[in-house]
């Protein structure tokens, strides 16, 4: 008998530890036979902790599971919910990038195997970089992280860059409110990552990668660094990658707390020692990234992506999705639902589908009032726009984003007002004080707000005007894109900005 | 309390081990930060020594980032998430009534030396929000009673 009890940190700050003890008590006390393995999350964090119980060649699911159930679960007293992948929330999903995550062991490299790991790698050892790099493009892969740049295309341009190192950093610094992917697969399918940054290494010629995450995330971290361990000691990572004779290793490394850090060139800086201040671009980090050589910079799951592209081919994948938003997007679900976690699906869901339906509503039972998806840089979308396809320019024409792919939920009682002001001051804490619209327009925008909620409505053209400023001044998306909430809150719910001269009167 | 020597002996001994990295210096404070609870003065003309900067640049990068103190603080750390998923579900008002629970403000320590606040921008928990960090343990669905049992439980 095997016991499943997941090791996410989002499972752990449930109890899946204490349950995980109570088990391990439990089983001892009675003499049961049965392996506790600590696996990934399955991602439906409203059932955390999800424990599974394997017996017979069935796998079964009980959650959510408290310590105190611990003994009524070994009973045979809870109702089970049934197999995971015939949970609605999960039936419905196609999992690519997380096709494992929490079904195995995290740090069991057999585990890895026996579900297709390293498959990609051991065709892409096969492969010339010219082949790797036309795999990517076909595979219509783009950016995770936010931007949506085509993947190949990045890739193509550092393997064409001359330097005497090259190298594969992972943008793992997920700071977005709302999300939490990066993190999930860091945590319950590391090695996924690492094997995509190895095809990464080969495809642009790059001996040396680095994951660049956050120090909110230590459970991540120390995962990461012991699957690179483990990786190493297998000869995945190192002098000669599984017997290609070729070179590729990697680090982790941890950023201290600023959100901006996000962005790659911040994230470059940071990395060398430096203050994560952004760069202006050109040059472009594909030329002169890290320490000045060409540096691919992708996002987690960008990177997590890439080994199932190439185990089961790029048509496989490119025919998942909706116009030039191809594949599979994880999304996460979160805040004020139902049922929150992980969905990974096709490009393609309509937003509403994946609120009303998907995520189940509000948890408060309130009516959805709006959506922000894409992080505190994303816009706010009104119920009015549920019908929006998720993908790239389906939401870019919206005057939104999809970002990372998270999406928080609000109800009615949120006051829009104060998550635009919540923007502004966000963007204030976290600028890098590079470029002026940034620095100085987050703080002007605070003030600004506060007028306006004091009833000056001759405030909100300047907020307008001020936003403008700010979307074609600044240097990155901080101050590019912290506009995106605030203009999206004025747009869609005016009342809350002008009703708020009556109700000061 | 270390005295002078043995800081210096163990200052020197943080940046050697991480000297051969490209890129060395986060590591090396936060190796210095996980040591001595903050990034101690005298460890800064070796810093510089080390990476070839100047105490400017040291500096610019120790105030750049939040997490680098300088100063030690609360023997626990509390970091309440403050962003949006954690909002959408009364983060805001949990977060207020926590502070006056425990009669601190943001960035504030206990009198008695055992506990430091501070606002964090997304612990990663979106989908079981509002959440914490105490130390390194997380809660999730946090609620002022479940927080305050496990400071309690830390503390004692």
């Amino acid at each position: 008998m095997k016991i499943y009890v997941p090791l996410d940190s989002a499972a752990k700050a449930l109890g899946a530890d204490e349950v995980a003890d109570a088990i391990t008590q439990e089983i001892a006390a009675r003499g049961i036979d049965a392996e506790i393995v600590r696996n990934g999350t399955r991602g439906m964090i409203w059932l955390e902790p999800l424990v599974e119980i394997e017996q017979d060649g069935e796998r079964l699911a009980y959650g959510p599971i408290s310590e105190g159930d611990v003994a009524a679960l070994l009973d045979g007293k809870i109702e089970t919910l049934g197999k995971v992948e015939d949970i609605p929330f999960f039936a419905r999903q196609t999992r690519l990038t997380f096709a494992r995550c929490g079904i195995t062991d995290p740090l069991s490299l057999s585990d890895y195997e026996a579900h297709d790991g390293l498959k990609g790698l051991r065709r892409a050892i096969g492969m010339s970089q010219d082949a790797i790099i036309d795999e990517v493009k076909t595979s219509g892969l783009r950016g995770r992280g936010g931007a949506g740049f085509p993947t190949g295309i990045k890739w193509d341009t550092v393997r064409l860059a001359h330097a005497p190192q090259k190298y594969i950093v992972c943008n793992a610094d997920e700071g977005d409110s709302g999300t939490f992917a990066d993190r999930m697969i860091m945590e319950g399918d590391p090695f996924t990552l690492i094997e995509g940054m190895a095809i990464a290494g080969l495809g642009c010629g790059a001996t040396k990668g680095y994951i660049y995450t956050r120090s909110e995330y230590p459970d991540a971290v120390a995962i990461m660094r012991r699957a690179i361990e483990i990786a190493r000691d297998a000869g995945i990572l190192g002098d000669d990658v599984l017997g290609s004779g070729r070179a590729f290793d990697m680090e982790v490394r941890v950023g201290a707390g600023a959100y901006v850090c996000g962005e790659e060139t911040s994230l470059l800086n940071s990395l060398e020692g430096k203050r994560g201040t952004v760069r202006a671009k050109p040059p472009l980090p594909a030329l002169e990234g890290f320490l000045g050589r060409p540096t691919v910079v992708n996002n987690v799951i960008s990177l997590a992506t890439v080994p199932v592209i190439f185990a089961e081919g790029a048509e496989h994948y490119a025919n998942f999705g909706l116009g030039r938003s191809k594949g599979t997007m994880p999304i996460q679900i979160a805040g004020n639902v139902k049922f929150g976690g992980l969905f990974e699906t096709a490009f393609g869901m309509p937003l509403g589908e994946l609120v009303n339906d998907v995520a189940g509503g509000t948890a408060s039972g309130r009516p959805v009032k709006a959506v922000q998806v894409g992080g505190p840089l994303g816009a706010y979308l009104h119920p009015d726009q549920f019908e929006t396809p998720f993908g790239y320019e389906e939401f870019d024409g919206q005057k939104a984003l999809i970002g990372h792919a998270g999406i928080v939920v609000f109800d009615d009682s949120a006051d829009m007002l104060a998550m635009a002001r919540f923007a502004m001051e966000f963007c204030a804490v976290e600028s890098c004080g590079k470029c002026t619209p940034c620095r100085i327009g987050a703080v002007r925008g605070v003030e600004t707000l506060d007028r306006i909620k004091e009833g000056d409505a001759s405030a909100i053209p300047l907020l307008e005007d001020l936003c403008e400023v700010m979307v074609d001044g600044s240097l990155c998306a901080l101050g590019g894109f912290t506009p995106y909430p605030v203009l999206s809150a004025l747009r869609h719910f005016p009342e809350e900005f002008a009703a708020q001269k009556e109700a000061a009167e | 309390m270390p005295t002078h020597s043995e800081s210096d002996a163990a200052i020197a001994e943080i940046l050697s081990a991480h000297a051969h990295l490209e890129g060395p210096l986060l590591p090396m404070l936060h190796a210095l930060q996980e040591a001595f609870g903050f990034v101690p003065a005298e460890a800064h003309e070796p810093l510089c020594k080390a990476v070839k900067i100047t105490r400017a640049e040291l500096k610019g990068v120790l105030s750049f980032y939040h997490d680098f103190r300088d100063h030690p603080a609360g023997k626990h750390v509390l970091k309440i998430c403050r962003a949006e998923a954690c909002q959408s579900v009364g983060g805001t008002a949990f977060a207020e009534d926590l502070l006056a629970k425990l009669g601190l403000e943001w960035h504030g320590t206990s009198p008695d030396g055992k506990l430091t606040v501070e606002p964090v921008y997304c612990l990663g928990m979106c989908a079981c929000a509002p959440a914490v960090m105490l130390d390194e343990k997380l809660i999730g669905r946090a609620d002022t009673a479940r927080v305050e049992k496990a400071i309690a439980k830390v503390s004692a």
